[in-house]
């Protein structure tokens, strides 16, 4: 059940992350993110709060950079990718006790996610639907014409701030299924294979979801078989399934190509 | 052509500390049909930018219908150059164009069904009717540049803007394109920023140079120092007829 909200909520949150080209800010939020994780065990707040604060917090200044010094992004990024990274790593050793859950927010453990975080999955996942689809054609317009959107009215800066917004909080649920390292590679990888067949974003949404789904089952599956850790083989899966997506058209473009020499 | 739709004075506007437009005064009137040229790098995008309030003035004014740029961007069709959008975009043509009738309000998200009959019909107007389903990187990019036309007519405009419309466009499809403007002209002002001096010559109606500063030419004339300031080269004059009209030379530049 995890892991079918997770799809969904990839589904839709890395087309847009693929579209706007903002992987990397993306990873910088999902490190940052850490940075929450150690907050939330150091201070005993629960796991959505502090994590969720910590990382909104990260993501709204690296938006903010994003906008007003373009240049300046990827090293400002990079330094809250790796500050969060290291706070949390810091404070999880400050901490009392022993950590079991430090694995599993690295690693993730879909099959131990509590059913309490399930709801909140639900909420956010519907949540994250209605805004997309209430605000389609804004964002779509602003993810392909940011200047054209921006003169028709549409509140591109407050929608790319919402946009952001979002990925902070959709990271911070998938970490807890495929773990920190690994929510990169789950948010970009099923759009990048979708965005080549798809004719709309809603398609390449679907199709994005339907591919993460698929990963994640498969994965699971294997994982089950080989007694192996669950996200990684789910990662794993995606990745093979990336080349395979690749080499298909790679094969493809070489096979119009002869076609078109021949004649 | 007595109503001014644009007014510039003592526009000065400079980027990450370099001087780009100096005292600009300039003026466009009603169903102006004008050509912006000049050297890369010399300010035409950046004027038209300001001009549709993207960009705001170190100092002095624009008024656009009499009011700041921002207001009324709404109100004029901009056309883009191609080159910063993203080829591998999943859209198609018909939702480029539908992009154009987004408005300010709340129901600004959503498409009426008019919406969709408007964005054919503009889409008929440049002849790109039948590629309405296509994915946008099918085109080539003189259809691609069509469909941003399009795209800029639905909304309803009463200045059109267009930066380069014919940068990848091959000679018929040029032709093509500036009867589509001049049929336009009879309701619309049209400002065109072009480096195709000969293409445009026969259709448009007053020449603006744009090198840091702006100097305006009421009448369509080709001269030599205009091309040489276009290409930067000098350039052999190669023309059907000779250019029989001489504009007086900047004075200061």
């Amino acid at each position: 059940m995890a892991g079918l909200l997770t799809s969904v909520i990839c589904g839709i949150i890395g087309t847009f992350v693929v579209v706007n080209r903002i992987a990397f800010l993306a990873g910088g939020i999902a490190h940052a993110a850490y940075g929450g994780i150690g907050i939330a065990f150091f201070f005993g707040l629960p796991y959505i709060v502090g994590t969720l604060g910590f990382t909104l917090f990260a993501a709204l200044i690296m938006a903010a950079v994003t906008l007003k010094a373009r240049d300046r992004a990827d090293t400002f990024i990079g330094v809250l990718w790796a500050g969060g990274m290291a706070l949390g790593i810091l404070l999880l050793d400050l901490t009392p006790g022993y950590n079991v859950d430090l694995m599993s927010y690295l690693f993730g453990s879909i099959l131990a996610v509590p059913k309490s975080d399930l709801w909140q999955m639900l909420v956010m996942c519907l949540s994250v639907g209605l805004i997309v689809i209430f605000f389609y054609n804004d964002f779509l317009a602003m993810s392909y014409d940011e200047e054209f959107a921006q003169l028709r009215g549409v509140p591109v800066k407050g929608l790319y701030f919402l946009l952001i917004g979002m990925i902070a909080l959709s990271i911070v649920m998938i970490i807890r299924v495929v773990g920190l390292i690994l929510v990169i590679a789950l948010l970009t990888i099923p759009p990048y294979i979708a965005e080549k067949y798809a004719r709309s974003l809603r398609m390449m949404i679907l199709i994005s979801t339907l591919l993460c789904c698929m990963f994640t089952i498969v994965g699971l599956w294997l994982s089950y078989i080989f007694n192996l850790t669950s996200g990684s083989t789910i990662i794993m899966v995606a990745v093979a399934a990336f080349f395979i997506s690749f080499l298909v058209q790679y094969l493809q473009s070489r096979c119009l190509y002869s076609k078109a020499i021949g004649n | 052509m007595d109503k001014p739709v644009i007014d510039i004075k003592n526009l000065w506007f400079s980027f990450d500390g370099e001087q780009v437009l100096q005292d600009v005064n300039f003026t466009l009137y009603h169903k102006e049909f004008l050509a912006m040229i000049g050297p890369n790098g010399g300010g035409k995008t950046t004027l038209l930018k300001l001009m549709l309030g993207l960009f705001e003035a170190d100092r002095g004014e624009i008024r656009v219908f009499g009011r700041p740029p921002k207001q009324v961007a709404h109100r004029i069709g901009y056309v883009p150059q191609d080159i910063h959008i993203n080829k591998n975009f999943p859209i198609s043509v018909l939702d480029v164009v539908l992009m154009g009738r987004l408005r300010s309000g709340i129901s600004r998200s959503h498409y009426k069904k008019d919406d969709r009959i408007t964005a054919q019909a503009a889409l008929g107007k440049v002849e790109m009717e039948q590629f309405k389903n296509r994915h946008i990187d099918e085109l080539s990019g003189g259809q691609r540049q069509r469909v941003f036309i399009a795209r800029a007519l639905v909304t309803e405009p009463e200045i059109l803007i267009l930066d380069e419309p014919t940068a990848s466009v091959d000679a018929k499809g040029q032709a093509e394109i500036y009867t589509i403007l001049k049929d336009l002209n009879e309701k619309v002002t049209i400002l065109v920023v072009s480096h195709d001096l000969l293409a445009l010559s026969s259709y448009i109606k007053s020449v603006a140079c744009v090198n840091r500063r702006v100097h305006f030419h009421g009448a369509a004339e080709v001269t030599e120092e205009m091309l040489e300031m276009a290409y930067q080269c000098p350039v052999e004059l190669i023309a059907h007829g000779l250019p029989h009209r001489v504009l007086r030379a900047h004075n200061g530049d």
